[in-house]
């Protein structure tokens, strides 16, 4: 993909407010926080699972491009799947990251950071919220 | 002022970043191989010439740190690992045994990581009280504000002089007056203010200051602790071993040393000792009047030349001080640092590990520029051409 049309994926997920909504009083939401990883970016995410479906998800807080972009392209992705789907997903976009081999067609719009490795201070920012939902949706999955 | 001194400055950076640490001239290195080369020998084993010269070395230092800080005696320093292990010593050494259940200590929502946790576990473990002096629409701290917090149950104000986020001095020498008054013991964290302003324990009054040796030109990992003697002789060691007992039997006995070497358990950072006391008297042979003047300048320089960019918001424009908080206007502080350092330059964003400051500061990240006597009105320049050019910025980290 080139550099421009990949930039303005990034710009226009960063600036995309559809999935900026807050849950907090809603216990039907998983509520999980990316600050623990890091001591800057700071995103709530929100996950609502039903029948093993991901029904909903959305997230709000303030963070970098990288982060806030890969967010936002990772709800659009996972929003109405299950949570085996999710899983593969996000598996797939981890090995992208570390460029091992992956399965291109099921990542959509987040194959634009298939070259973050190269910039290594910015792998954390894309990585961030897969790996805070990752950890949801496995924990989910294995209480069940 | 005096680059030359300073091997990390031809490596083409610009860098603004000397509240996380600043840079070390090459004398200080130095210091710290010639005693590699030519002396390596262990502290208090004086039984042979460079051990002997060890000795001098490690307790010159001492002296040297007293004479920077005006203490009355050199048995008022003790050598530490840096701030944050002053800092917790004093509050597991001193406090944890003085203050009881529902006393009192005063900070600031703008205090460094290093001077809230230690409270807080002591809050949790003996039950005093954290309780936060309210900042004034600058974020700085007042006599008239603290007074407001201050009853009969205050016991301790614990506050760096020169705060990491906004680089605000505090009001020092009035807050120990007005504390002694009151029976309130004072706790100095003078990891900002070291080597940037002066500092004076007998006028200033200071129960406890804590400093580190890498924020003001000298290494890693060492840095030291002032307290009255009264108050270090009657603080616990939270470390035994050897060279900090006078004698101990079979049967459990143990008679302790005498202050300050009470206090340095075991093998200390003796090189780390000697570059930083070879850092304060590259201190003092620039002068720490000529710092002060010429970093005030700076940063004055600085303001007027960010405030004339209208992309640019200046959080802390009206404090004393040589740190400047901003962003670029919709930018996350992260992507700004990013785009800087495209061009070398480094500055810091983040929440400057004072997290709780968020409350106040209604903005929860920042870039912060925090400069010493080798910044240069050029490097400003190079800077503002940089944030006037940053219409594209996305276009450049992206
Ligand atoms: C205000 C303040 N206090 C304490 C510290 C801790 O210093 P050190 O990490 O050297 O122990 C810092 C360091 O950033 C600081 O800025």
């Amino acid at each position: 993909m080139d550099k421009d049309l990949k930039r303005s994926i990034i710009l226009d997920n960063y600036q995309d407010k559809s999935n900026r909504i807050r849950h907090d009083n809603d216990n039907n939401y998983i509520k999980t926080n990316t600050r623990i990883n890091t001591c800057i970016d700071n995103i709530d995410l929100y996950i609502k699972i039903n029948n093993n479906i991901i029904e909903d998800i959305s997230f709000e807080g303030e963070a970098c491009v990288i982060s806030t972009s890969s967010t936002n392209i990772l709800i659009n992705l996972i929003r109405g799947k299950s949570i085996e789907d999710a899983i593969k997903i996000i598996d797939n976009y981890k090995k992208m990251i570390d460029e091992k081999e992956y399965d291109k067609d099921i990542l959509g719009e987040a194959i634009v950071y298939d070259d973050i490795y190269k910039q290594p201070a910015r792998i954390k920012c894309a990585t961030l919220s897969y790996d805070g939902i990752y950890k949801e949706l496995v924990k989910y999955r294995d209480s069940k | 002022m005096n680059r030359e001194d300073f091997p990390m400055l031809n490596k083409d950076i610009i860098y603004f970043d000397n509240g996380a640490t600043t840079l070390k001239p090459k004398c200080v290195i130095d210091s710290i191989s010639d005693y590699y080369s030519n002396y390596s020998a262990n502290a208090h084993r004086g039984d042979y010439k460079i051990s002997q010269k060890v000795d001098s070395m490690y307790e010159g230092v001492r002296e040297k740190i007293r004479n920077f800080i005006n203490a009355k005696e050199t048995s008022e320093i003790v050598f530490t690992n840096g701030c944050t292990d002053g800092i917790n010593r004093v509050v597991f050494g001193y406090f944890k045994y003085k203050l009881k259940a529902g006393d009192e200590v005063l900070i600031t929502e703008s205090e460094h990581a290093s001077n809230i946790l230690p409270w807080f576990i002591l809050e949790k473990s003996i039950g005093i009280k954290v309780k936060y002096i309210p900042l004034d629409s600058n974020y700085e701290v007042t006599v008239d504000n603290l007074s407001k917090v201050v009853n009969d149950n205050t016991k301790v104000i614990s506050l760096a002089y020169v705060t990491n986020v906004i680089g605000d001095i505090r009001p020092i020498r009035d807050i120990c007056e007005y504390a002694h008054k009151n029976n309130i013991l004072v706790l100095v964290d003078g990891a900002q203010s070291i080597g940037h302003i002066k500092m004076d324990m007998m006028v200033d009054d200071i129960d406890f200051l804590c400093a580190s040796a890498h924020k003001m030109y000298g290494p890693t990992g060492v840095g030291f602790l002032y307290g009255k003697y009264d108050l270090l002789n009657d603080m616990i060691p939270l470390e035994y071993g050897g060279g900090m007992n006078a004698m101990f039997l079979e049967d459990g006995y143990i008679e302790l040393r005498e202050v300050p070497v009470r206090f340095e358990a075991g093998t200390q950072n003796i090189a780390g000792i000697i570059g930083m006391g070879n850092a304060i008297d590259y201190i003092n042979k620039i002068g720490l009047k000529n710092i002060i003047k010429y970093e005030h300048e700076l940063k004055e320089y600085l303001v007027s030349e960010l405030s004339k960019l209208d992309n640019i918001i200046i959080y802390n424009k009206d404090t004393i001080g040589n740190t400047v908080a901003f962003n670029i206007k919709d930018v996350f502080s992260q992507d700004t640092a990013m785009y800087l350092d495209k061009y070398n330059i480094c500055v810091r964003a983040g929440n400057h590990c004072a997290k709780i400051l968020n409350n106040v500061f209604n903005v929860n990240n920042t870039c912060r520029i925090s400069l010493a006597f080798y910044n240069t009105k050029e490097e400003i320049d190079k800077l503002i051409t940089v944030l006037k050019n940053s219409n594209n910025i996305y276009k450049e980290i992206l």
